[in-house]
């Protein structure tokens, strides 16, 4: 059942990138591995100053169960284990490599398997030992999600080939060059959960990647022998509406199935787990090649690049070296952001490293600030919320320091799309105060 | 040659880094643009005396917010346009022969007691032509109560009549209504702006067109007008076109700042104004109650809002059975 989204907004796409197929970054000589890439607790380094390492080889990990480990994206020696600059902000514990430009790979990264051979504790297994987290941005533990609690029963998984942020290509890309490592991933990841049901979300923005994501599920099906027939039909792909923000997992969810996830709640509440395709394909080559999660596919775009362009990027290259790989500066540039225009994260600095959230690059000559006027209650905040909430109580309140009220007004239940902001004539940074004030009630809470 | 970034200044903002074009001058333009067809009209109708007094309005406007802002040592607005679009509504509500000196002061008051006070444009609780308009009805009743017919001669002739409503309201029998033809094209007695439906519906088919304004506020006010006069068996194409209805509904209450903000909410101000219009045409004091039921309307609209929060998503409540 497919339901409208409600609110949302229609930026300009510049999907510039979309046709340029993915190609391999240079190898970097030097790699800033963080300990800490994913949401939840970081890892400690299992490594030392001095030590040789390998491709793939574990550097860093943690007892936790909202955690991943990280690991090494080259082979050569540990050379620093110090803070560093960090895309997320503040400087994060990291493992600085320097490669030997061998490539070595590591013993432990070998084949684990396959569909018929793996239980799904066993796949569970590879996809935490690989340090799989989500790729769509967020960045969650992915083997968390594939341990749902006592209760939950989970029926669907849905994949998000939304890719609804304006600029990013490189989930796109991989539909189109990669579907059948995509959907032998999914098919992991289902037997893994145990579900019959497997739906893929693409906007209609991206027929391509429609059209070969069908192919090739009809082309599996005849191939993955072990899943029975009535299952492999389960898996279909839903064409979406192209809207901003689509891609994000509750609105997925709400379009796709007409499911709700409830405010505070979490996808597997209600039955479902979503991922990234990028995710499946991680899922796919950490149990086919055995590799972990040491690269990743990237956009690097926007008007402040000179050739921009989709790479695929180990982990830890700083931004600046794959910027120098797409042409360099074009002209004066005024933003660097990590993600999309709309969610994405503006850095200070391009000495930051490539982590598994890191979507893509954007260059901007425009860094599109600008002063504000005061609120004229126009309610265009209200009416493109995805979450059916009013924004601009958030500023008001928050310029006025009345954290307690934010809450009243659900301020917690916003996904930050910027939809809001983006649609504000009086130029407010309403995301900007929502953010202030989220802070600022978590604290409150904290003391109290 | 490669340009280090380094040497660069990185600029950082909190998200998003896109936006519309849109802003508030884009939107007080428009409002202007869409105001134009009615003034013309006015002009066109009653010549030299509406010229004068849109023009005094007009500059007048813009003029008392620098002034106050000066004296208040605030930061200069005039340049968002909505002094002018405050002039040029409060001028399209005054009688063609209204002093331009009392036209002046309505919007200086309207501008500094209805706005500027309250810290400017967003924080007035009361549209601000109204609220000019409201204290020159009560400090010059004769002069803002005295009409004339369209001058449709060469020569400049002020023949004082009574409007529409004035002739239903004091039942008087030897005047002649206009035809609904005449109340539609604008050939009749009344305020600069409340003579010609078409032009002004002309003029609200452009904010509609420019996503300036929805259907929520004037569907609601003029039609629960509408559904009065029916089940009353009055007149209802007559109290539709007659007085300020047209205007009103379709510019001043629908006015961003004086009006809830959620769209539940405007529909319920909507309907207060039409339902206080009818009670102020039928068993009021004045012929015409547009006025006074918006201004009464904004006073509620902070209630509005508080009992209009839209159902966050995910509420406990918006949940539906889970298959």
């Amino acid at each position: 059942m497919i339901r409208k989204l409600r609110g949302g907004i229609h930026p300009l796409e510049e999907k510039n990138t979309k046709d340029l197929p993915i190609r391999q970054a240079t190898e970097p000589k030097q790699v800033v591995i963080p300990l800490q890439q994913h949401t939840g607790v970081p890892c400690q380094p299992l490594v030392k100053i001095g030590d040789q390492v390998n491709v793939g080889q574990k550097i860093g990990d943690i007892n936790a169960f909202i955690s991943a480990p990280v690991h090494s994206s080259v082979s050569g020696k540990v050379v620093a284990i110090e803070p560093r600059a960090h895309p997320l902000g503040p400087t994060v514990l990291s493992i600085v490599i320097e490669s030997d430009g061998k490539n070595l790979v590591d013993e432990n990264v070998r084949p684990k398997g396959n569909l018929d051979s793996l239980t799904p504790a066993q796949i569970k297994d590879a996809v935490r030992e690989a340090g799989i987290v989500g790729l769509g941005g967020a960045a969650f533990p992915t083997a968390v999600k594939l341990f749902p609690p006592e209760g939950k029963k989970i029926d669907t998984l849905l994949l998000n080939g939304a890719e609804c942020e304006p600029y990013l290509t490189a989930d796109y890309r991989l539909m189109v060059e990669r579907a059948e490592e995509i959907i032998y991933g999914m098919k992991l990841l289902m037997k893994a959960l145990n579900v019959q049901q497997g739906i893929i979300g693409i906007e209609d923005n991206k027929p391509q990647a429609i059209k070969t994501m069908i192919t090739q599920i009809k082309k599996s099906d005849s191939t993955d022998y072990n899943l029975r027939n009535q299952e492999l039909k389960k898996i279909r792909v839903i064409s979406l509406k192209t809207k901003y923000p689509q891609g994000s997992e509750k609105h997925l969810i709400k379009v796709m199935l007409d499911r709700e996830v409830p405010s505070g709640g979490l996808p597997l509440d209600i039955g479902v787990v979503v991922n990234n395709v990028g995710t499946a394909f991680a899922v796919y080559e950490a149990v086919v090649t055995g590799l972990p999660l040491i690269k990743r596919t990237v956009t690097i775009s926007g008007d402040g690049v000179k050739e921009p362009g989709n790479l695929e990027v180990k982990i830890g290259t700083l931004f600046q070296e794959v910027i120098d790989q797409c042409g360099g500066l074009n002209g004066k540039v005024e933003k660097v952001i990590m993600g999309g225009p709309l969610m994405g994260l503006a850095q200070y600095t391009t000495e930051v490293p490539i982590i598994k959230g890191t979507t893509g690059i954007l260059l901007l000559k425009d860094s599109g600030i600008i002063e504000s006027q005061p609120c004229i209650r126009c309610g265009r905040c209200i009416d493109v919320c995805p979450m059916y909430l009013m924004p601009t109580m958030y500023a008001l309140l928050v310029e006025h320091k009345k954290w307690e009220e934010t809450e009243k007004y659900s301020i917690v239940d916003c996904i930050e799309c910027g939809c809001c902001a983006y649609v504000c004539p009086s130029k407010i940074p309403l995301v900007h105060y929502i953010k202030y004030g989220k802070a600022e009630l978590l604290a409150l809470k904290k003391k109290i | 040659m490669e340009e280090k970034l380094r040497d660069n200044h990185l600029l950082v903002s909190a998200s998003p880094h896109l936006r519309t074009k849109e802003n508030v001058p884009r939107v007080m333009l428009d409002v202007i643009i869409a105001l134009v067809p009615a003034a013309l009209a006015a002009v066109y109708f009653f010549r030299w005396y509406a010229l004068r007094i849109i023009l005094v309005c007009v500059i007048f406007a813009p003029l008392s917010e620098w002034v106050s802002q000066k004296i208040m040592k605030r930061k200069n607005t005039i340049d968002d346009f909505s002094a002018v679009v405050t002039g040029l509504l409060l001028a399209l509500t005054l009688p063609p022969t209204i002093p331009p000196w009392i036209a002046a002061i309505g919007v200086i008051v309207a501008i500094v007691l209805g706005k500027a006070i309250f810290g400017g444009l967003g924080w007035n609780p009361f549209n601000p032509a109204l609220v000019g308009r409201a204290v020159l009805t009560v400090s010059w009743p004769l002069e803002m109560t005295t009409w004339i017919k369209p001058i449709t001669s060469g020569l400049i002739q002020a023949v004082t009549t009574a409007t529409p409503l004035n002739i239903i309201k004091e039942k008087m029998i030897e005047e002649k209504l206009p035809t609904y033809l005449e109340m539609f094209l604008g050939n009749r007695a009344g305020s600069l702006g409340e003579t010609s439906v078409l032009l002004i519906l002309i003029g609200a088919l452009y904010l509609f067109y420019r996503k300036q304004i929805t259907w929520h506020v004037p569907l609601s006010f003029a039609g629960i007008v509408v559904f009065l006069s029916f089940v009353l068996k009055l007149d209802v194409l007559f109290n539709l076109f007659a007085g300020g209805l047209m205007l009103g509904a379709f510019f001043m209450a629908t006015d961003y700042v004086t009006s809830p903000l959620t769209r539940k909410g405007q529909v319920i101000f909507g309907l207060g104004c039409g339902l206080m219009t009818m009670l102020i045409r039928l068993k009021g004091g004045f012929p015409e109650g547009v006025c006074y039921s918006i201004l009464i309307m904004n006073m509620l609209t902070p209630a509005i809002d508080k009992f209009t929060v839209p159902k966050k998503f995910g509420a406990k409540s918006r949940m539906s059975t889970n298959k």
